[in-house]
């Protein structure tokens, strides 16, 4: 159906997932995606001309509910999970690191 | 407390009765954990407070006679929401996320005074057949402590069929519920996709999750799917559809119920004994007045395909919220924002989730999109198909849960393939949605055996129907480990 998974698929889809691998990880992720998709390369062989996705198998179809804000009054305890708060606010590091300039 | 010679509705006679109090069950439920759970690992967290807490003020009040479930204990899977208590989905990512609210599912059982003693052990984010994804600790089946307990839903399973709790919550995506009550010989459902809300659930493959009760009898879990079923206006998937009695037409009987045996269950790759006791199942149906014959689901072989590129898919879309910013684990390592996403993640996630969200994203990924994602999508919609052709003609299908008895720790883990295979009778009800239920059917080397029951869309009642009168002509469920219980 499609080109084996090689290093460079395995390294760039890391990429688009932004997960980075370590020089070790890169062949055990590739051996075993590689060996993964030769299972899933079986669909190849099903006949599905014609035939419709299906991606949900709800049988409720477009739901609507008016757009009104809804006030948790959970401050204090949305920030006690962020990672780090300064001043009532989530802390983060710099966004652009100029060092790299 | 004993659990194995009991269920929902003799303690609860006990808790009417004042036999015994909702805190002194409470506490002799903590201690049995205490006791059994050094060999099991069930548990990832234990609300001893909180669960004591809860119990008092339900004596307090009294208990309700008319409310199954008030004062009983249970244990939650910990990929469900509890609001202030330590949720984790067994991932380094969430190992100290404290939800700020419930899940819908504990609304409800909250709301019938169920007093939640703790959350139990899985697979990470719930990708996983033997709980051994965990990133905090491997849970052992108490049948035999060297196998695996299945999974995601392991903890779960496990700690009910050790006679820790009389009930739990599991989720299943491809079998995570079903597969684990197969392995550990206890009643597992996944009900129909829509008829429980996921509001709350951490999400994985969020057209195929659902969450569904984990009991030791057919009449415990369609006790527990009564409290927890339902609409939700938070989960606009779930059915609006009336939620029944399910225990009203429970001992109806089988009498002219029509039953499937579809080959490609009993095909190859299935144990022998796996296999005879699904046979003698059949038998079993037809003494009652069922009549079993052999169907065909032609797609079956191509389901695992399917499902890992479209549960992979779902998963690297639901797992992008974990950036390191918001909640969740942020690597000390980051100086920059896309360091803050990329070591986050890649030091937060372990091997299987990073396995895949990689395999979702290049299913995703341009260029992939339509031999991958769009194929897998298509066959879903052939094995829809299947079921639908033979539901015209038959109220049930029956069939094995699982290939095996439950595996070796560590025995499968480093071959992701061989461990997929596993859900091939499972996952194609995921796929299509429907409502099925692992029950005990037999033993193999000291090992439960499970037999599912899948229905149709909306129909728990009729896998209810006959799970339990299979359980009333069979001994299988009085079958307890030597782990576990009260002695």
């Amino acid at each position: 159906m499609a080109d084996r998974i090689d290093k460079e698929t395995v390294n760039h889809v890391a990429e688009l997932a932004k997960l980075s691998l370590t020089e070790d990880q890169l062949p055990y992720f590739t051996g075993q995606l590689d060996s993964i998709m030769d299972l899933v390369d079986t669909l190849s062989e099903v006949d599905t001309d014609g035939v419709e996705p299906t991606y949900s198998v709800t049988d409720q179809i477009n739901v609507m509910r008016e757009d009104v804000a809804q006030n948790w009054g959970e401050r204090d305890a949305l920030l006690n999970n962020a990672p780090e708060v300064a001043d009532g606010l989530i802390r983060v590091p710099t966004i652009i690191d100029e060092s790299e300039d | 407390m004993n659990y194995f010679d009991k269920d929902i509705t003799s303690i609860h006679q006990a808790l009417v009765n004042g036999d015994i109090t909702a805190e002194a069950l409470t506490k002799q439920t903590l201690d049995n954990i205490k006791a059994s759970d050094s060999d099991i690992n069930a548990f990832i967290n234990l609300d001893e407070d909180g669960a004591i807490k809860t119990a008092q003020a339900i004596d307090k009040n009294g208990i309700d006679p008319d409310n199954v479930l008030s004062g009983i204990p249970v244990a939650i899977k910990d990929n469900i929401l509890t609001n202030g208590f330590t949720t984790t989905a067994a991932s380094k990512m969430l190992e100290n996320f404290k939800p700020i609210f419930d899940a819908t599912v504990m609304k409800k059982l909250n709301a019938k005074q169920t007093i939640t003693v703790g959350k139990t052990n899985m697979d990470e984010f719930a990708m996983g057949g033997s709980t051994e994804n965990s990133a905090f600790k491997k849970t052992h089946n108490p049948w035999n402590l060297s196998k695996v307990p299945g999974g995601s839903s392991g903890g779960s399973a496990a700690s009910v069929a050790a006679g820790q709790i009389i009930f739990a919550l599991g989720s299943d995506t491809g079998g995570s519920i079903r597969q684990p009550a197969a392995y550990n010989g206890i009643v597992g459902l996944k009900p129909t996709y829509g008829r429980v809300s996921r509001w709350g659930l951490i999400a994985f493959g969020s057209s195929l999750d659902q969450i569904g009760p984990l009991t030791r009898n057919v009449l415990d879990n369609a006790l527990v799917l009564n409290a927890i079923a339902g609409h939700d206006e938070h989960d606009l998937t779930s059915s609006d559809k009336e939620v029944p009695d399910y225990t009203a037409t429970i001992k109806d009987g089988v009498k002219g119920l029509k039953i499937a045996l579809p080959k490609e269950y009993l095909a190859e790759g299935i144990d022998q004994s796996v296999k005879d006791a699904i046979l003698k199942a059949a038998e079993t149906y037809k003494q009652l007045g069922a009549t079993v014959e052999e169907v065909s689901l032609p797609h079956t072989k191509y389901g695992v395909a399917a499902y890992y590129i479209l549960a992979s898919s779902e998963a690297s879309s639901n797992l992008q919220r974990f950036d390191g910013i918001r909640y969740g684990y942020r690597s000390p390592e980051a100086k920059n924002l896309e360091e803050v996403y990329v070591k986050s993640r890649s030091e937060g996630f372990g091997d299987e989730v990073k396995r895949r969200i990689m395999l979702g994203t290049f299913s995703l990924s341009a260029g992939a999109f339509d031999a991958y994602f769009q194929k897998a999508a298509k066959v879903r919609t052939l094995m829809l198909n299947d079921f639908k052709n033979v539901f015209k003609d038959y109220d049930l299908i029956l069939g094995p849960t699982a290939p095996t008895t439950a595996f070796g720790i560590g025995e499968d883990i480093s071959d992701p393939v061989t461990m997929y295979l596993n859900d091939a009778m499972t996952i194609p009800v995921n796929l299509a949605g429907l409502p099925a239920m692992s029950i005990p059917a037999g033993f193999s080397d000291g090992l439960p055996i499970g037999m599912q029951l899948i229905g149709r869309p909306f129909d728990e009642a009729t896998i209810y129907k006959a799970g339990y009168a299979f359980e009333q002509n069979t001994d299988f469920h009085k079958e307890t480990p030597k782990v576990g219980g009260d002695k």
